[in-house]
Order: structure tokens, then C-alpha cells, then sequence
């Protein structure tokens, strides 16, 4: 089974990064883009095939390295 | 007064904050990342500046996750000293063992510069050797040392005395220009300026030098 996990920084926490591509779309021209936030996509193979075995075990993951929760929120889908 | 430097793959200011420590008079033993205790009788573990792993996924991540962390939490936990500088600043976050974390500098850019610190308390092994509201000049080199918290840790920081060091002029957006900042028993100490490498005049400045020796003098005391 695989997993896909989306890290993104929580909304209260500025994203400089972000930022600075919100800039510079606006500047080749892309009008109206009010915000850019950047985060990091983490595709992960799992031996196993039980779909909520296989949540646990990745939110576990999350909270103990994939994710920084004083700064970080993150999302998990499976498929 | 025995010192502990962690050696993580890329740490480069491993070696620096070693001499720092001997020069003040302390024994020190190199610990490598895989180690998963600490030499006898040690007093302070020095977790040192450098790019631990790559600093994959995120500064710090891999390394707090590391065997030799867990010695380096039982020893916090147990009420030792702990020292960590730049990158062992953001190890130190990783772990828990201090709070917040370290982001990106809200510039974007690498900055490497000597800069001004107030020093904010005189209340700390780390610090005593200075005088609370003074100003030493320390360098920085770091693109992720914007410091972060929520208000309510900020708050209590600040009320508890645990800020340490901030910065004069704010290089990096750090929250309430922080640039270091104590544990609750105020024995651990992350800074993201370099003392190690302001310690001696070839150094072109020794502001740092008073922390090393208000440390090997507190612990020999002790």
C-alpha cells in the first residue's frame, strides 16, 4: 500500500519561502495570486495492506519524525 | 570538569567547540552519532554546529532521532548540562528538550556575519561570566535560525528568564529577537550564534571565551 503524506507549515507560521514565489509570480506576469504557501510531499511503499493499520502506523510516523507539530501540520492518503 | 562533543556525519564545529572547551580547562571526549551512551562522569554535552545528515527532511530531524540522542535526553532529563550551538540548537528543538523551532531566516539567504548579542541574564552556568544587559560580539552561520514559538511559550520565556542571548540588530526574524534560550532547570542552553568561534584573539574577538570558562568553573565547583 502506499502512502502520501503532505507536510505543510501551520497557517500562523510565516512561510519566507513562500513568500518569495508569491513574488515572483507576480512579477512573470501572474496576476491576483493572493498567497503561496510551500510544504513537502512524502510518498511512502508500505507492506501493509490493511488501510487503517496502515493510517495509524504513518500518523505515528508523523508525530515522531515526518512531521515538526510545533511548526508543521500534515495530512495522510492512502491509495 | 569533563565535556562530551557529539560528532554527527556533517557537523563541522565539532572540533571548534572541543578546543573552546579545553582552552577554558575542560577534559573532552569526541562521542560518535552511533554511541549510544555517554563516557563516564561527564558533566555537559556539547551538540555542535554543523548540517547533521545532510539536514534532510529537516534541521536537526534525523539527528534527534539518532542513538546517541536518547543519552543526551536521559542525561537533560536527569538535570545535566547540555550545550547546543547552531545546528545543536535545532537538534536540541527536534528532541523536545527545548521548546519551539528553528525555520528558514525569514530573508531566504545564508547569513554569516559576526553580530551583536544582549546578553539578557547573568543567571546560568552558561552565562555568568557575562553581566545581564551587556553586549558581546559572536558570529552567526546559519539559513535557518528564524526562532519560533507560540506567544504563550514567547510569554513564558520572557517571564521565567530564559531568554539568554537576543540579538541586537534581528538578522533572521527570530521571534522577539531570540537568539538563545534556557531550559526550565536552566541547565541547557541552544544558542544560534557561535561562542566557540569568538574565543580566542586569533579568533579576531574572544566574547565567547567567558562562557566556556563560567562553565568548567561552575561544574568543577559543583
Amino acid at each position: 500500500m502506499k502512502a502520501r503524506v503532505h507536510v505543510m507549515l501551520k497557517s500562523g507560521v510565516l512561510d519566507p519561502q513562500g513568500e518569495a514565489v508569491r513574488h515572483a509570480l507576480g512579477s512573470l506576469g501572474f496576476s491576483g495570486v493572493e498567497g503561496v504557501r510551500q510544504g513537502k510531499v512524502i510518498e511512502i511503499d508500505l507492506a501493509e495492506t490493511d488501510a487503517a493499520k496502515a493510517e495509524a502506523v504513518v500518523t505515528e510516523m508523523c508525530e515522531k519524525l515526518l512531521a515538526n507539530t510545533v511548526i508543521e501540520s500534515y495530512s495522510v492518503e492512502l491509495g | 570538569m569533563h565535556a562530551a562533543v557529539i560528532v554527527f556525519p556533517g557537523s563541522n564545529c565539532d572540533r571548534d567547540l572541543a578546543v573552546a572547551f579545553e582552552r577554558a580547562g575542560a577534559r573532552v571526549s569526541m562521542v560518535w552519532h552511533k554511541d549510544t551512551s555517554m563516557p563516564e562522569g561527564v558533566d555537559i554535552i556539547g551538540v555542535p554546529g554543523g548540517f547533521s545528515y545532510g539536514d534532510y527532511l529537516r534541521c536537526g530531524a534525523i539527528a534527534a532521532n539518532s542513538p546517541i540522542c536518547r543519552a543526551v535526553m536521559a542525561h537533560a532529563d536527569k538535570g545535566g548540562y547540555v550545550l547546543g550551538v547552531c545546528n545543536g540548537f535545532q537538534i536540541l528543538t527536534e528532541t523536545g528538550i527545548l521548546p519551539g523551532a528553528l525555520l528558514r531566516n525569514a530573508g531566504l539567504k545564508y547569513v554569516c556575519k559576526p553580530v551583536d548579542l544582549n546578553v539578557t541574564t547573568d543567571q546560568s552556568a552558561f552565562t555568568q561570566g557575562y553581566s545581564a544587559g551587556s553586549t558581546i560580539t559572536v558570529p552567526i552561520a546559519h539559513h535557518d535560525g528564524n526562532y519560533f514559538a507560540d506567544e504563550t511559550t514567547l510569554d513564558r520565556l520572557e517571564a521565567e528568564d530564559r531568554v539568554a542571548f537576543t540579538y541586537a540588530r534581528n538578522p533572521n526574524g527570530s521571534a522577539r529577537d531570540i537568539a538563545g534560550i534556557l531550559s526550565e532547570n536552566r541547565r541547557v542552553l541552544g544558542m544560534m550564534p557561535h561562542p566557540e568561534r569568538m574565543a580566542e584573539p586569533l579568533h579576531g574577538g574572544s566574547d565567547g571565551a567567558a562562557m566556556f570558562s563560567g562553565l568548567v568553573q561552575q561544574l568543577a565547583d559543583a
